[in-house]
Order: structure tokens, then sequence, then C-alpha cells
């Protein structure tokens, strides 16, 4: 179905772009593969507002254009390529599924240069951009921890990859630094995107006694149900204090537009060098929303603790990290896990008395 | 016993919006038209409705506006089917994707806006019942409507002539004619009214269970509406069993995750449509004993003149 739509947008979208090719030649272009509508006010939305910086910023030196809707998988491919064939010369491609088909078309066309956002493969002229969200979760966990009356907390996630536990993980880390029995009800929604199931997970946390409500999908409707019931709620994505002027206290937002101002300047310069980046609060490609609806005490934590983080002084991983079953992981990173086990996390830590659905 | 209550609650008001789609499909189907278009006709109905209480403040309008929305989007269908004689799966597969994409146009302009959710109804003394009082009293107006909206449907294709020359039409589409009855006008009226439930169970979403607009906001509930005509074997009766049924095994499996049952939440996931699919068995064993599909369903018809 979805395809099908896909399909006939892209088709559609490259026409316009291939007529807008043959009037300015001269111009760089940039091209957008967007997951979701430029309008769903998460992942998608914050793309687009780097998008639009980057025509504030560059002006007529250069050219964008953006395929939304493009779905997961080989559709993918064909829409990267229909970009390239439009005369894109710096591609970016906005989500973990479009890994494998952008490496495909990166491979096909040495020439053009491709950013892949959330991935780990990489290439010649394909570099890998990601933020480090679990910083700003750590955060979350530690106001959480001192918010939460019940001491418990709700957590809605995703999907059961790495991305999505060590957020799970930073979070409860972060909250035992301040009530070491802190407890978690996680309920997994398999999907980012449903704002009835989001909202039901959210209710569903908070019949059953949670009063803080986190969130890894990404509509507000979580925080709407929290601000209904006068409970207390984190964004995801995006600012969503809209939906929950009394319930919000904090979002994690993604800030794409520092690190897409750099690479267009380095394509322009011809600087262009295939990267590997993960940013986090320090180079503010994850930025905490205003710390709002808590005492001044834990707003002054919060601030300090991403001080801390920033200053490269704090690690959410910090050893010894003490999984679910009590053994020790293993600390590869000095004094703090490695990149790497923090990107292939597949283990709960301790204090969670939930399993991983699928996991061992 | 709260936390039953809290569960009910949520149950109600997740099955609404399937048993409203569910209801106007089935009729739909009763005459003999497939309409694949209901998600399509859903998120229309969602971003009109949303556009008209936002714009206007009252959920009243609001729903009006979905209703229309969705009766207009399935005037575009019968125009195919009935009055082109176009291929109904094509057809409502293609209005399905024309309504994603015009949702998004349509509700451009008011993503990120929010309004008030639909009020509960609240009697003093009755609602304040312990256990019962919200469950039976406290509702969204949409709730009791719906309940309200299937009875009315089994009554008129059960106790009225009307409806039963809209079975008639739907089971053979030929005979009908032949005894004079306006096989395409009946079948645009049943088009139409399945067209204006979509609208109003896609208008329930933003008006009355997550208060704003996003594209994509259905998320396949117009999908699960189809399932559920097909899970009740076509009566209306069974409609409500099934809608709830799918409610109550969505918001189950949250609880169960919650609570830390051990079950695969994916599996908990797939169970609605496990029991379709299990329905849907049993269903073509009893061919020739039960109640099945509209023997007419989904072939198109043209008139001899």
């Amino acid at each position: 179905m979805r395809k099908i739509l896909i399909a006939v947008t892209t088709v559609m979208l490259t026409a316009g772009a291939s007529l807008f090719g043959a009037s300015a030649a001269e111009k760089l272009k940039v091209g957008f593969i967007y997951l979701g509508p430029v309008g769903d006010f998460g992942w998608t939305y914050q793309h687009e507002l780097a998008r639009q910086a980057l025509v504030k910023e560059f002006g007529d030196k250069i050219e964008t254009t953006y395929l939304e809707n493009v779905s997961e998988g080989p559709d993918a491919e064909r829409s990267i390529e229909q970009l390239v064939r439009a005369g894109n010369k710096l591609i970016f491609t906005t989500s973990f599924g479009y890994m494998d088909p952008t490496l495909k078309v990166a491979k096909k066309y040495p020439n053009v240069h491709f950013e892949h956002a959330t991935g780990f493969k990489r290439d010649k002229n394909m570099s890998i951009y990601n933020g480090r969200f679990y910083e700003g979760r750590y955060i979350q966990g530690i106001i959480a921890g001192k918010m939460s009356k019940a001491g418990v907390l709700g957590y809605i996630a995703s999907f059961p990859i790495p991305e999505v536990i060590m957020g799970i993980n930073a979070t409860i880390l972060g909250a035992q630094t301040v009530n070491p029995n802190i407890k978690v009800k996680i309920i997994w929604a398999n999907t980012w995107f449903d704002p009835g199931k989001e909202a039901d997970a959210a209710k569903a946390l908070l019949d059953q006694g949670a009063d803080v409500i986190m969130q890894h999908t990404d509509s507000p409707a979580a925080m709407q149900i929290a601000s209904e019931r006068s409970k207390l709620a984190f964004g995801q994505d995006s600012e969503m204090i809209k939906f929950g002027p009394t319930a919000q206290l904090t979002s994690i937002m993604d800030n794409w537009a520092p690190y897409y101002i750099d690479r267009v300047k380095a394509e322009l310069d011809g600087k262009w060098e295939s990267d590997d980046t993960w940013g986090g609060l320090k180079s503010k490609m994850v930025v905490m929303a205003p710390y709002t609806n808590m005492p001044d005490d834990v707003k002054k934590l919060a601030m300090d603790t991403e001080a801390a983080i920033i200053d490269g002084k704090l690690f959410p991983f910090k050893c010894p990290v003490i999984d679910q079953d009590g053994k020790t992981v293993e600390c590869k990173g000095g004094d703090h896990l490695a990149d790497g086990q923090v990107l292939g996390m597949n283990f709960y830590v301790k204090g969670i008395d939930d399993k991983i659905p699928g996991g061992k | 016993m709260e936390l039953v209550e809290a569960i009910i609650l949520s149950v109600l008001a997740a099955s609404t919006p399937l048993l409203i789609a569910a209801t106007g499909e089935l009729v739909t189907e009763r005459a003999g038209v497939l309409n694949l278009g209901v998600e399509g006709m859903m998120i229309v109905g969602a971003a009109c409705g949303f556009g008209g209480a936002w714009l206007t403040g009252s959920t009243i309008i609001g729903a009006l506006c979905g209703i229309v929305a969705g009766t207009l989007l399935s005037l575009v269908f019968a125009l195919m089917t009935l009055g082109l004689a176009v291929n109904q799966v094509a057809t409502g597969l293609a209005l399905t994707i024309l309504g994603i994409g015009l949702s998004g146009l349509i509700g451009a302009g008011f993503v990120g806006e929010k309004i008030t959710p639909a009020p509960h109804l609240h009697i003093p003394g009755l609602t304040d019942i312990p256990l019962v009082g919200r469950i039976l009293f406290g509702e969204d107006a949409f709730v009791y409507l719906s309940l309200a909206l299937v009875i009315a449907v089994w009554l008129f294709l059960y106790r009225t002539r009307a409806g039963l020359v809209l079975r008639a039409c739907g089971d053979n589409h030929v005979s009908a004619h032949a005894l004079g009855y306006p096989v395409l006008r009946i079948r645009m009226f049943a088009v139409m009214f399945g067209g204006a439930c979509a609208g109003l169970a896609g208008a329930y979403l933003p008006l009355a269970y997550t208060p704003f607009f996003i594209p994509g906001m259905t998320a396949g509930r117009g999908w699960i509406a189809l399932a559920l005509v097909v899970f009740s074997s076509w009566l209306p009766g069974r409609l409500v069993i099934g809608a709830y049924l799918f409610g109550a095994v969505t918001i189950l499996q949250l609880h169960a995750q919650g609570a830390g049952v051990g079950i695969p939440s994916q599996f908990m996931s797939a169970l609605p449509y496990l029991a379709t699919v299990v329905v849907l068995v049993l269903i073509s064993r009893a061919r020739t004993g039960g109640s099945t599909a509209p023997a007419a369903l989904g072939t198109v018809f043209v008139p001899d003149r």
C-alpha cells in the first residue's frame, strides 16, 4: 500500500527535481530522503528543520530536494538513485533502514557523496552520523528519579534494537543515582508511530502505577495523556511542550542543522571526506528542551549533569556497568563502556525487572 | 479493581473507531460492494474532522465534517465502481492511497495544533457509582453512538423491507434488478453510508482519542475494520463482539507487558490478525451451513438496458 504511494510521490517529486535541474546547473544540489511526512512533529520534522537551516545558511549557493514517506528497504534504493540522476551531489538518507540501499547506490556512483543517519556501514563516499541520545536519556533518568513519587517510571519503547535498549539502560542508570530502588515498567509498542497505540500504552502504564512517562516512539500522544491525568512526561525528538504545558519535564531534541551545515560547507569547499560522527550534547547534535515543571533543585541537578557530560567528566555508561543477571560487563573504553559496546547493546542493566522481547 | 475499570474504559475507547468504521463497511458489503478504501476515508475524516473542530471549537461540527469528507470520498469510489464499472478492489486500494495523500494536504495547516477532546458524559449520581458508573455512564458520546449505530443497522437489515432489498442486491444483483429494484442506486447509498461511517470513525481519533492531527494517524485501523467485517461473517451482532475483542487484545497486551507477563509482545500484537485468519478458516469450513459472504460481493454490475 504504502509502497505504491511512495512510488507515486517519488516519481512526482523527481520529475519536479529534474525540471529544476535544467535551470540551475552550477548550484550544489543536496538531496534528502525522509522516512515520514515532514509534518510528523518528530524524527522527520527535525531533519526538515535542518534542511531549512541549510537553505537559510547557503541561500542560492545550493538547491535542496527532499522525498518524504520513503519506506525502508528496496524502494529506498530507487528513490536514492533518482536523486542521483536528478543531479544531487550530496545526499542525506535519514533513517536506519536506508543503510544497505544507500551503500548500494554509493558503490554505483563513486562521485556522489552520501550521508547516512544512524547506521554502521561506511564507504569512501558514504559517511555515517548519529546522535548520542542516551546522554539526554541519562539526564531524563535523573529527573524522573527525583520527580517520581511512586518510584515507578513508565517507558514506551518501540523496537528491541540497541538504540532503544541503550536508551532504557541510560535512563535507569541515571534514575538509580538519585533513587536506588527505582522501578521501570516497559511497554513495547512495536511501532515508531501510531498515536492511538502510544496513547493506549501511556494509559496502561499510568493505570499500573507509573507516574512519569518516557517514550521512544514519535508522536506527542503519550505527552497528552500524561497531561490529561496531571502526570509528568518527557518529549521525544522535538519540543512537545505545547501538548503538555504542565506535564513536559524536558525533551531530547535532535539537532541536525550544525552537522548538515558543516557537511555542505565541506562539500562546497571540495573538502568532503567520508567520516563517522556520533555527536552528543557537546557538539549540540543532541539538545535538551528547557527544564520545566520541576523544582529548582532538580533543575539545577539536571543542568549540572548536562554540563558534566559536555565537559567529558561524566559518562552515562561509566564502569562498572552491571547487567541484569549481576554480571559485570567488560569495560573496553577505559573508565566507561566503549562506543562499540554501547552501539551493540543487547542487555538490560541491573535494576530492570523485565526481559528484552525475543532476547535471551 | 480500579485497574479493571481503567482497562475496560481503555478497551471501549480503542474499540469504538473500529466498530463505527466496520459497521459502515458491513452495510456496503451487504449491498455487494467491496470498498477497500476504508483506511483512506478514515484518514480524510480525521483530517477534516480535526480541521472542523479546530476552526469552530465544536466537536459536533468536527464530527459532521468528518462524516461529509468520508461521504464525498466514497462518492468518488461509487462513481468509479458503480458508474464506470471499474474493478472494486483496485479502486478501493487507489482510494486509500488518495485518502492518505489528501489528508496530508488538508491537514498540513494544522499539524501541531491541539483541541479540547470530546467531553465525557457525567450524570451526577449514576456516573459516580463505583466500578460500573464510569463504564456505563461516563463515556464520550461516540461510544454510545457506535452502539446505537449497530442496533440501527441490525434493525434496518433484518426488520425492514429496504434492508431486505439491500441484502438482495448483495446476494444476487441480477435477480434484484429483474424485480425492478434500482441496484446501482441502492449500492450507491450503501457506499455512501460506509463512507460516512469511515469518516466519523476517522474523526473520532483526533476528536476524542488523541486530540491532535498528524498525517497517518489512523495507522492501519481501516484495515482492521475490514478484517472485522470478515471476522463477524457479515453479522452486526458479531461485529460488536469482534470489535471489543480486537480492542481488548490491543489493550490487554499493553497491560500484560507493563505487568511483566512473559509473552513476547510481537506475538500479542499479531493476535487479532491470527484470530481473523482462524475465523476465516472456520467460515470456509462451515460453507454449507453458516452465514457467509454476500454472494455478489465485489462483482461489478452493469444493468442491461
